[in-house]
């Protein structure tokens, strides 16, 4: 793992489904055995260069998400290796006994993309917007969850990926990403990378809130409190030995996830924590409601998916391990 | 119109005693354990008998020979059936069958490729097989091969939606390498079809999504092995055989029960379904 933060964090220019386009159509270059499927989401994905390049490689059942990973399954046994995509509901919850079964019991060499996680599912509302699909994919054995935060890690991840056998989620953001990770950078696969290093607390997010997270150590430290950030982008297998390190160098952790708080990043850390070094924590995410129609940018204000939200955490976090340090010394 | 295909007698005989010791060892397997899926294992004895007794391309010394032909037996728990072909086959001793369900077993009520040899796809959650028969005859075009995929549904089983999903995607894919049969044995677990959920014309149904279909005797060893001569022939087209069976077909008892999707069988009652079996058995060799 080679990181390199970007120097500027803006708005990329590319979007995350153009980087996802080129990388299969990359991979597929390379390895003949790729082949892509979509349920008649292939142009919101912005696929269609690729259908255009492997015509032969390229199954676009229509609008039939159950049959898409019954066939990604079936084309996964006679050697081929199928990336699946459809929206992130449709491509966890809508055809969860497909993904469980003809996939994950069946021992199938398939990965699944599910786009628009959460809030950025935006204008297409409460419907489209899936704040469970981590939560229902975490329960899959030896699934791998994966969420990709910038073009560079997605093109990393999505070429990485090709290599192993099993059985992969992406969840991807389709639009424009917050640049995170500078070209060049390299990662590994159940490896959270530190982003900021710190000795207060540590904040662990995934996808969109990466950034959030970024700003929120930011104004913590104008407020003379070092906070570690974390990114969690393998969310199955969890990277136990930085949690667990983040939890008896900091004594404090807040995650961060658009998501349900249930059953997302912050249970997955929550259990590591638990089970190994107990300290206080808090979790930044949805909390346990459905989603709503609107712009992206009054959902993260509306589900308090903001940097404000995280400092906000931050210092319940640490009223809360003050009190421990100061029970321990009485 | 059956025999065309010039099915010599002594091959007629020969898997009639095949699809009869089928279900003499589903019996023994089910009736060591004490229940099972008795009623659509036997039914779809005949079909088995014919594909892994003469049309299949396979070799059991070789289980995962790239050229083979394809079973997937999307009713899952039809799987005894199964793995009494696999064995009577050579894929295995047939006394493995003795471990059906028992801890550790390699031979689950429902067909799972990864613990039973010769097992080509993990089926069980109806309807599932059918997508991945798709998917395996897709992968099979796509390499330029001409490896055929034989697909097992239920008739109870197509009932649901994904078995229309694939049905339909398989024809506009022109999967002529895809061969389905539909064990029509009228019955599904809570009683007759025809009382739950009326399957209408099934072959009908398939020919509006594009399919070449065909009905036939299912346990009629001649009729099934034309038809998929016939729908060999069918180019440009998935082909489907509607098997018109009974349920629990070769044992009185089991044919005639009110419900024997799923059985309990005491030793009595396995003793008398082997004797009626070893008697067709003795019969069908002369």
């Amino acid at each position: 793992m080679t990181v390199i933060p970007a120097k500027v964090r803006i708005k990329e220019e590319k979007e995350m489904r153009k980087a996802y386009c080129e990388a299969l159509m990359e991979l597929a270059a390379e390895n003949e055995n790729i082949v892509v499927l979509d349920a008649d989401l292939m142009s919101s994905m912005g696929m269609v260069p690729f259908s255009k390049a492997f015509p032969e490689r390229t199954f676009n059942v229509g609008v039939q998400e159950a049959n898409m990973i019954g066939v990604a399954a079936g084309l996964s046994a006679t050697g081929k290796i199928p990336y699946a995509h459809t929206f992130g509901p449709f491509a966890s919850r809508r055809c969860f006994d497909q993904v469980f079964l003809s996939c994950g019991y069946a021992k199938a060499n398939v990965r699944i993309t599910g786009s628009d996680p959460g809030v950025t599912a935006a204008f297409n509302g409460g419907t489209h917007m899936p704040f469970e699909d981590i939560g229902l994919m975490r329960n899959i054995p030896d699934i791998t969850i994966l969420e990709p935060v910038d073009t560079t890690m997605l093109k990393y991840l999505v070429k990485e990926i090709a290599k192993p056998y099993g059985l992969f989620y992406i969840r991807l953001l389709r639009k424009n990403a917050i640049k995170i990770y500078e070209e060049g950078s390299t990662f590994e696969i159940g490896k959270a990378v530190k982003l900021v290093d710190g000795d207060d607390v540590t904040i662990i997010a995934t996808g969109i809130m990466v950034d959030e997270a970024l700003k929120a150590s930011e104004e913590l430290k104008k407020l003379k409190i070092s906070a570690r950030v974390l990114n969690m982008f393998t969310i199955k297998p969890v990277d136990v030995e930085a949690i667990v390190k983040a939890a008896e160098e900091t004594g404090a952790i807040v995650t961060c996830e658009n998501h349900n708080i249930i059953n997302g990043l912050g249970s997955a850390v929550a259990e590591v924590v638990v089970e190994n070094h107990p300290v206080p924590m808090e979790r930044v995410g949805v909390r346990d409601v459905f989603g709503e129609v609107g712009p992206e940018s009054y959902l993260r204000e509306r589900f308090n998916l903001t940097s404000s939200e995280i400092v906000k955490r931050v210092m319940l976090v640490l009223e809360r391990k003050d009190r421990k340090v100061m029970e321990c010394t009485d | 119109m059956w025999g065309v295909y010039m099915l010599n007698k002594e091959k007629i005989k020969e898997l009639e005693a095949f699809a009869t010791k089928i279900r003499i060892e589903t019996i023994k397997a089910l009736g060591n354990l004490g229940f099972g899926h008795v009623g659509g294992s036997f039914s779809i004895a005949d079909t088995l008998a014919v594909l892994y007794g003469e049309v299949m391309n396979i070799d059991p010394s070789n289980p995962r020979w790239e050229d083979r032909d394809w079973l997937i037996c999307s009713k899952g728990h039809s799987g005894p059936a199964v793995y009494s072909a696999l064995a009577l086959k050579g894929y295995f001793p047939v006394e493995d069958l003795m471990t059906i369900n028992k801890p550790g077993t390699r031979y689950p009520s429902h067909c799972d490729r990864n613990l039973t040899t010769g097992v080509d796809m993990t089926t069980g959650s109806l309807g599932q097989g059918s997508s991945l028969a798709v998917g395996v005859a897709l992968g099979h075009k796509l390499d330029k091969k001409d490896n055929y995929t034989y697909l097992i549904l239920g008739d109870g089983e197509i009932q649901e939606g994904q078995v229309w999903e694939a049905v339909s995607y398989a024809a506009h894919a022109q999967l002529d390498n895809l061969i389905a049969f539909v064990d029509y044995n009228k019955k599904q677990l809570d009683g007759f079809l025809v009382d739950i959920n009326k399957p209408f014309s099934i072959s009908g149904k398939f020919e509006s999504f594009g399919w070449h279909a065909q009905d036939v005797d299912g346990h009629d060893i001649e009729a099934i092995y034309d038809a998929i001569q016939i729908a060999k022939k069918a180019k440009g087209k998935p082909s489907v055989i509607v098997l018109d069976t009974v349920k629990g077909k070769g044992w009185n008892y089991c044919e005639t029960a009110p419900s024997n999707h799923h059985i309990t069988i005491s030793k009595e009652q396995m003793e008398d379904a082997l004797l009626e079996l070893n008697k067709k058995l003795e019969e069908v060799m002369g």
